[in-house]
């Protein structure tokens, strides 16, 4: 217990990727948490790729932690601009009456 | 012991942050506990030893999407109290879906082991004698150089997304046209008009 090893990592890594995919399902009509969930699931990842690089001594895994935060950053920008015009064009955010583009 | 102290307070603060991000009314206490998440996970990269990675997590989760999230959040004006009427509708099949991806992390989690080999391949060891920043620098800037301009390239093209998604030309609103400004002569500028003493130009 005392020692904290790459276990103890994981688990706390799963823990936060199952929190943001409960929160997903669990607010589908707020599109705000929806992009905060994802955020968190990416976060449990990092954790995860982190965990990995200190435990085998191999930096490779904090590069690919630099690499996946990068991509969330951008991600976020982009999801919250397509929000915000969402927002603009409807009034509301809720993901429900998303189907404009429905055919 | 102190590490192991260390590890439980911050792995706590993480996971009971995260919970509130996905139960808490206002979603503005949610982008705040949201960071305090990013600080907690910052936290656990400096106990590995990882100390670029915690620094930059602060910075550019912190200093920039959180508060773009709040820009966000705040911007819009929604009622948010109908936004969370559905949540204990969902929460019977959200939990579900919850248990059944735990059960299926717990079970790869416990039944994995690690290769002999796996010290043998390893694609970039970490040098002792190096502080981490020096040592990550050292393989961005060569081995994973490539990745690093993508990376950049990413980023680019996820701020000229940006813009012109949320970009928008309101009628009425006087804009600098440079085209114009610029070739405009003097011909159709000025103009010298002879005026009389007392009469004025009307």
């Amino acid at each position: 217990m005392i020692e904290i090893g790459l276990g103890h990592y994981l688990t706390l890594a799963a823990i936060l990727f199952t929190i943001g995919v409960f929160g997903i399902f669990v607010n589908r009509k707020n599109v705000i948490i929806l992009l905060m969930c994802v955020e968190l699931m990416l976060l449990a990842v990092n954790i995860n790729l982190v965990a990995f690089s200190a435990h085998l001594g191999d930096l490779a895994g904090q590069v690919f932690a630099l690499f996946i935060l990068t991509v969330a950053a951008a991600e976020a920008a982009v999801g919250l601009a397509i929000l915000v015009v969402f927002f603009r064009n409807r009034g509301d955010i809720a993901v429900e009456g998303a189907n404009m583009m429905k055919g | 012991m102190l590490e192991a102290a260390a590890f439980y307070i911050t792995a706590a603060v993480a996971v009971l942050s995260a919970l509130m991000v996905v139960f808490a009314r206002n979603p503005v206490r949610a982008v705040l506990f949201l960071i305090l998440a990013f600080f907690a996970a910052a936290g656990l990269f400096v106990l590995q030893g990882a100390e670029f990675l915690a620094m930059i997590l602060v910075i550019v989760y912190v200093g920039a999407v959180a508060v773009l999230f709040l820009f966000v959040v705040m911007m819009l004006d929604i009622d948010f109290a109908v936004l969370k009427a559905g949540v204990t509708a969902n929460a019977p099949i959200g939990g579900l879906v919850a248990l059944v991806l735990a059960a299926m992390l717990a079970l790869t989690g416990f039944a994995w082991i690690e290769s002999e080999t796996a010290a043998a391949n390893l694609q970039s060891p970490t040098p002792a004698d190096m502080t981490n920043v020096a040592a990550l620098g050292d393989i961005i800037y060569e081995r994973y150089v490539l990745f690093f301009q993508l990376a950049g390239l990413v980023l680019l093209v996820a701020m000229i997304g940006a813009i012109v998604l949320t970009l928008r030309h309101r009628e009425g609103v006087k804009r600098q046209d440079m085209h114009r400004q610029v070739n405009r002569t003097r011909e159709e500028a000025v103009e010298v008009v002879d005026v009389k003493s007392g009469e004025g130009i009307g």
